[in-house]
């Protein structure tokens, strides 16, 4: 192999590690994400909504 | 990045000696020098976890050596290429500086295994931040062992006369450094707000249920 082709190799490596370790943690945050959706929807079932009042939207929290 | 990309790669002049495959050292060497940086710092927050009891510092300090864990296994890649470019060998046991860096990668790899052997709480977090703290002692090791070394063949690249590069090829060096050293603390801040917002979650689900 040539001086060249080692370089590419070498700066190759780095980028796929880093678009790994991205890509790996950007799962992580998306199921993070769904997990707190999740949890949004538990504590409103929890919750008594008051007399008269109109449902909240998942539209409207967002737009909040 | 990019900046550094074209610096290291496109204006930096080639090497006499090496050639081309010198141009690997733009970004071996940022990435060594941050693993170290990561290291130090883990055990930095453990020395503060111990001194002051507080409990977000072991979730700081392990992130920080997992960062290190990661720039480190990239030292190791990039420098046994390097090595196979300019010395024909994939990695080499007669240098020092190389044996002490995988010395220390492997002992916080070990740090890993130390964490998660033990429950979580108090004890987990106290264990773990004594491990970091003893690993910080080979950082000073790895690093000054090229200049303590006789018969080395690991390259001395900046010495009591200054760095041994022309200016362009510092520039190329001190751009890409920066450069790395600003990756590793964007990727420390996300992993560290995502291990926080997982922690936070998991407690509002045990008080919700």
């Amino acid at each position: 192999m040539t001086g060249g082709e080692y370089l590419a190799i070498a700066y190759g490596v780095v980028f796929v590690f880093v678009l790994a370790y991205v890509g790996i943690i950007a799962a992580k945050l998306a199921r993070l994400q769904r997990e707190a959706s999740e949890l949004l929807e538990l504590a409103r079932r929890q919750r008594p909504a008051p007399q008269g009042a109109e449902p909240v939207t998942r539209e409207a929290t967002r737009s909040a | 990045m990019g900046v550094a990309l074209a610096l290291s790669l496109l204006v930096a002049p080639e090497d006499a000696d090496q050639g081309i495959s010198q141009r690997i050292f733009y970004i071996h060497v940022p990435i060594a020098l941050t693993a170290y940086f990561c290291f130090g710092l883990g055990a930095w927050k453990a020395l503060l976890l111990l001194w002051r009891g507080d409990a977000r510092y072991d979730l700081e300090s392990y992130v920080a050596i997992h960062q290190g864990t990661i720039f480190g296994a990239l030292t190791l890649i990039t420098g046994s290429i390097w090595a196979k470019a300019s010395w024909g060998v994939w990695w080499t046991w007669d240098s020092n500086q190389l044996v002490l860096f995988l010395v220390l990668f492997l002992f916080y790899c070990a740090y890993f295994m130390l964490r998660f052997s033990i429950e979580e709480g108090a004890s987990r977090s106290r264990s773990s931040a004594v491990y970091a703290l003893f690993g910080v002692v080979l950082i000073p090791i790895s690093f000054l062992a090229i200049r303590l070394a006789e018969d080395f063949i690991h390259p001395t690249v900046f010495t009591r006369e200054g760095p041994q590069m022309t200016g362009t090829m510092f520039t190329a060096f001190c751009v890409s450094w920066a450069a790395v050293t600003l990756l590793a603390y964007v990727l420390y801040r996300v992993e560290l707000a995502g291990k926080r917002l997982a922690i936070d979650l998991r407690e509002l689900r045990e008080a919700l249920q």
